[in-house]
């Protein structure tokens, strides 16, 4: 009897949780993306012993980006592969190496581990919202930059804060230990850090906290989401240039990925990938950065 | 570059960030005491109804995940109408988990005092609370020195589960550092991890202090 009793109720929590999980997923339909040109017979062209050679002989590449970030990276519970600009990026990189969408192993990164993941191998490239900063260059190689935001602001729509001047005093929120937390402190707000980026955009719809603070192009994709309950605020107050991390135990690689990406402007790949993606917020298609120069050898 | 520099020169945010951890550790480990004594008492007090519903509580708390807790405090609370400021969720989500480590600690050391005891203490015409008062708990509290301090040392750690839930504590502003000084982060973890164990040890101290002065020949 008493067995009988803890067995339904072990099978109703079971069901509560497994119904949880479903509710959660399947709130995207993005997905898609851009058609990405895949060369053929590619490893003829890269020289022996390079990186590039021996990620286009073995036809896969591990490649970690964001899986919260709608319009940057992103994968629902639900989803096959994530979507997103940085997607398209990987892509597009991939390609040029002749390995289909289908051969790249997606991992996800979060901030935290994307130099760990670089250093240890975990993953082969990094497309990860990753702003280029000096002390990254130290411990990691970052090509690029591939595309340039600035951090805004997050609120529901009609509120009170229209520029950064009016965060003062407020609680803002943002992921923990990121560089836009220190920001909207230096602001004078009271920085509040969240494991995610969509666990603070839900801090801002239940009004806990009073704006979400990124850049500005992940903030585009959750008002893309949200569009009558939130809105994107204020001119960006910093500026975030996006590369695409490497080892630098591959210094090679530098190179092939700033001429790729390069390539991608010219031959309106990447204007392609940006509307398919960012561009879906209804922002225009911005001119591309040029890419930084790779350091001597 | 230098992270050492970073530390030593935001000399103040790190010692703000240990506060913040020491005052979380210090409310709820001050309310999980109080909560966990009501507790342990309703247990083994001989109303049916509460000795019940304390099982359920330490049932239910003991057996969630504090991860799991926080969500719920944090994430589901609020869309429920149910909000505080970010401080007092941090400690109430802290409480509820630890109180029931705290009930289960002080229960074990109630159990340890001989029944005879509380018989005894019953016959001469206490009541209960005056049994617990007078009789059961100076002794239990002798012997539940330290696995209280167990359960303390536990919350003084538990307490960086808040980095993730927008308090600024020391595990919060470690990730802050390991992020803007990737360069360097065998160092920043080393610092962070010092200071976690200067606070534990104090704890352990503290307990190593009290065994030491409540012990009596018996």
């Amino acid at each position: 009897m008493n067995l009988n009793r803890t067995r339904i109720a072990v099978v109703s929590v079971a069901a509560a949780l497994a119904l949880t999980a479903c509710g959660s997923a399947g709130d995207d339909d993005e997905g898609g993306g851009a058609d990405v040109d895949v060369k053929e017979d590619a490893a003829a062209e890269f020289d022996d012993g390079t990186a590039m050679k021996e990620f286009a002989e073995a036809g896969a590449i591990t490649i970690g980006v964001k899986f919260d970030q709608p319009g940057i990276g992103f994968k629902g519970a639900t989803d096959d592969a994530p979507t997103g600009m940085d997607v398209e990026m990987a892509k597009i990189l991939a390609g040029s190496l002749g390995i289909e969408p289908d051969g790249i192993e997606w991992k996800e990164t979060i901030s935290d581990n994307r130099e760990p993941f670089l250093e240890g191998g975990e993953v082969d490239l990094v497309v990860a919202s990753y702003s280029i900063t000096d002390e990254r260059r130290a411990v990691v190689g970052q090509a690029g930059p591939y595309y340039v935001t600035g951090q805004q602001l997050l609120v529901k729509t009609g509120s009170d804060i229209q520029t950064v001047e009016d965060i003062e005093g407020k609680e803002v929120c943002s992921v923990t230990g990121s560089t836009s937390l220190e920001n909207v402190e230096a602001k004078g707000a009271t920085a509040r850090g969240f494991d995610t980026y969509s666990e603070c955009r839900d801090q801002v719809l239940d009004g806990t906290v009073e704006a979400m603070s990124t850049d500005g192009s992940i903030l585009l994709g959750y008002a893309a989401e949200n569009p009558d309950e939130v809105e994107v605020v204020g001119e960006p107050f910093s500026e975030e240039r996006y590369g695409i991390g490497y080892s630098l135990e591959s210094p090679e690689m530098c190179e092939w990925i700033n001429e790729t990406v390069q390539k991608s402007y010219d031959d309106g790949t990447w204007a392609d990938a940006f509307e398919a993606t960012l561009g879906k917020s209804g922002v225009e298609t911005p001119e591309p950065p040029a890419p930084d120069a790779c350091p001597a050898a | 570059m230098a992270s050492i520099d970073d530390i030593v020169q935001d000399y103040g945010i790190v010692l703000r960030a240990f506060l913040l951890t020491i005052e979380l550790f210090l409310v709820a480990g001050l309310a999980s005491l109080v909560l966990g004594v009501l507790l342990a008492a309703a247990r083994v007090g001989p109303i049916p109804v509460l000795a019940k519903a304390g099982t359920v509580y330490v049932a239910i708390f003991r057996n969630t995940p504090l991860l799991v807790v926080f969500i719920f405090v944090f994430i589901a609370m609020p869309r429920l109408g149910v909000n505080y400021p970010f401080f007092a969720k941090g400690c109430i989500a802290l409480t509820v988990y630890t109180a029931a480590f705290v009930c289960e600690a002080f229960r074990s050391g109630i159990n340890s005092v001989s029944l005879g005891q509380a018989e005894a203490s019953r016959a001469v015409g206490l009541t209960f609370g005056q049994s617990m008062q007078h009789v059961v708990l100076p002794q239990a509290l002798r012997a539940v020195v330290p696995p209280l301090a167990s359960v303390m040392i536990a919350l003084v750690k538990n307490t960086s589960i808040a980095a993730a839930f927008g308090l600024a504590e020391a595990t919060s502003r470690m990730r802050f550092f390991t992020n803007n000084n990737a360069d360097d982060r065998m160092l920043i973890f080393l610092t962070f991890a010092i200071g976690y164990v200067i606070i534990v040890e104090l704890v352990s101290l503290g307990s190593h202090g009290l065994e030491r002065r409540w012990r009596v020949a018996r």
